[in-house]
């Protein structure tokens, strides 16, 4: 059974995270993102379930509170808006590198800097090629409705302990902030401290018994070892590919020109599919959900069959670079997306396919280069 | 009587801590770290609570406190220990957590950290190592270096005018109500040791009596860094160190004294 609920992005996440049977949050008020504390402070969670709920006294304290949590096997969780997750990539690179598993939520504002408090998808780069600082990545979600805001928690922590690697729920502040009706899953009981022992007592430290001991470290003076660790991340990020890449297809099967958007872009650019179809223009969106692992395989195909693809994000053009470095020039590639916290409609998104691309002599220009090539 | 008579366990006046790895402690030939894990592996072996107990370990001289401390251990990031230790001791609330820190971590990088987990009264014991130096990256200014002292990075000696006076993290933290004991001891000479473990029972007995946080000050030397030897370092602490870092209770069972 499920409940029915009309709710924020942002509550039903939080919520989601007190059903999900997540042990603990610990996080640092900034907008757009405060009501998944707000929420969670006024449930009481520490009554419905044991969940712990701490407002640190920063960001960086917050993501070390997760840190010490993951340490000991616990589901951990944490949540903030842009510059706030600036804060947190020391913390967050610690995470991978000691190989912790733990959920990081971003609801992002635009920038950079202070910024904006309005919604914006200008943190692709900082999320999916790697933010913090060393050799190492996130398995990053993007939901795209209040829904998956709900959904993606559980899932989320699915992919942190099957890989013991941090995972990254990319939001927008739109997301985060937009009501829409949600199925929000029943209570699943949090996991006990005899569990969390017994099931993860290879490593976490949780005391040491008759066992030998456990240390949660992300250092390795010697390069040889280190090197080691980065290659059993890699192994990781590879296997990631391979078994939990996630993506949607929408009117692909016939589409002549593809939309390429991910979270609230998507939302709108599933509107300009169907704005662009009514006008008889075959268009069709992929709409990735992780964006790393990223669908470079689907993308590589369907560059075969479209004339064109629109990567549409709300930013200055970030996703776009890895939409090119998929397709590897077979078909004509541009960016169109709103800044600053500005939100584009579908009518623009429509107007941007037809005059970058189906009105773009350069698609030309790419069936000479290819049979130059040939 | 040949020397196989001669071993057994009557006879036994010293052994090495039992909770101390056999690991090479990579501490220099006279540093005061190594006599404070001992102190720390003792009372935890002696309280029999090795397996309730969870460290953190610090960046700095102490990054690697793990290698010689055979306990479960989590190593944090600069500063970070007692947020670390704040969320280990949420949830897992019968433990015993303690952070191990150095001057730089605890009282420059860290003191936001310090501050926030002493303010919430943290169950957690602080073990601060004070040798008014950053001995690790090769002996630059402290937040605890004394006016005057020369180091890398103030070359010339501490000016207190442009670099801000030596902080005092016992006295500041004792101050706040989260904080039940707050004390400052060495472990120099055996006396200044029995002292200082006696110091760390009593956090740890804290701990198990949920009373908040406990902080240990061990005021130590880094004859590296000062560029002396090691009795010249001891003699130098005792000179110039106590004076500003008096050893003694600053608060005991919640009262400042």
């Amino acid at each position: 059974m499920s409940e029915l609920k009309l709710m924020k992005g942002n509550e039903a996440l939080a919520e989601a995270a007190i059903r999900a049977g997540v042990d603990a949050y610990f996080g640092y008020p900034i907008t757009p993102q405060s009501e998944v504390i707000e929420h969670l402070m006024a449930e009481r969670p520490e009554e419905r379930t044991g969940m712990i709920v701490l407002q640190a006294e920063s960001e960086i304290a917050a993501i070390n509170m997760v840190y010490g949590a993951a340490s000991t096997g616990k589901k951990v969780m944490t949540s903030s808006s842009s510059p706030g997750i600036s804060l947190k990539l020391e913390g967050i690179s610690y995470l991978a590198g000691a190989e912790l598993p733990a959920v990081i939520v971003n609801v992002v504002r635009g920038g950079p800097g202070l910024g904006t408090i309005q919604p914006s998808q200008a943190d692709y780069f900082q999320s999916v090629k790697g933010g913090g600082h060393g050799d190492y990545k996130l398995y990053v979600l993007a939901p795209a409705s209040v829904q998956e805001m709900s959904d993606f928690v559980e899932d989320a922590f699915d992919i942190a302990f099957k890989y013991r690697a941090p995972v990254l729920i990319l939001s927008d502040g739109l997301i985060g902030q937009m009501m829409e009706k949600v199925y929000l899953k029943d209570q699943q009981e949090r996991i006990s401290d005899e569990e969390v022992i017994k099931k993860y007592g290879g490593w976490a430290v949780t005391g040491k018994t008759d066992r030998k001991r456990n240390i949660i470290t992300s250092l390795d003076l010697q390069s040889e070892k280190m090197e080691a660790r980065v290659h059993r991340l890699l192994k990781k990020y590879a296997q990631m590919e391979k078994e939990d890449l996630r993506f949607e297809k929408i009117s692909c099967d016939d589409a002549e020109y593809l939309f390429v958007a991910y979270g609230s872009s998507a939302r709108i650019a599933q509107k300009a599919v169907e704005l662009a179809r009514k006008k008889g223009i075959k268009a069709g969106l992929l709409r990735p959900i992780t964006l790393f692992p990223f669908p470079k395989q689907q993308l590589f195909e369907l560059a075969d069959q479209v004339k064109g693809i629109l990567s549409v994000e709300l930013n200055a053009g970030q996703m776009v670079e890895d939409v090119r470095l998929s397709v590897e020039h077979k078909v004509a590639v541009e960016h169109f997306g709103r800044t600053g916290g500005i939100i584009h409609t579908p009518e623009e998104v429509l107007e941007a396919l037809e005059e970058k691309i189906i009105h773009n002599e350069r698609i030309g220009d790419y069936k000479t280069r290819e049979s130059s090539i040939l | 009587m040949n020397v196989s008579e001669i071993i057994k366990p009557e006879n036994q006046v010293f052994c090495k801590t039992k909770l101390m790895t056999d690991a090479t402690l990579s501490y220099c030939p006279g540093c005061g770290h190594g006599t404070a894990h001992n102190l720390t592996m003792e009372v935890i072996d002696e309280m029999g609570i090795v397996a309730d107990t969870i460290g953190v370990a610090p960046v700095g001289c102490s990054v690697l406190a793990y290698d010689f401390m055979n306990i479960d251990m989590t190593q944090a990031a600069h500063g970070r220990a007692p947020a670390v230790a704040t969320a280990i001791s949420r949830l897992w609330p019968n433990k015993y957590v303690f952070t191990y820190q150095g001057d730089g971590d605890l009282a420059a990088i860290g003191t936001a950290e310090t501050i926030h987990a002493c303010n919430r009264g943290e169950n957690i014991v602080v073990i601060f190592v004070n040798n008014g130096i950053y001995g690790m990256t090769g002996g630059q200014m402290a937040p605890t270096t004394l006016s005057g002292m020369p180091t890398s990075t103030s070359p010339y000696g501490r000016d207190v005018k442009t670099m801000g006076s030596p902080i005092k993290m016992t006295e500041l933290v004792a101050n706040l109500p989260g904080v039940y004991f707050a004390t400052r001891h060495a472990v120099h000479t055996h006396k200044h040791a029995r002292k200082a473990k006696k110091a760390i029972q009593k956090a740890f007995e804290n701990t198990r009596l949920k009373k908040g946080v406990s902080f240990v000050e061990i005021v130590s030397n880094c004859n590296s860094g000062w560029k002396m030897t090691p009795l010249e370092s001891n003699q130098w602490m005792v000179d110039n160190m106590f004076p500003y870092y008096p050893l003694g209770d600053i608060k005991v069972d919640g009262v400042l004294k």
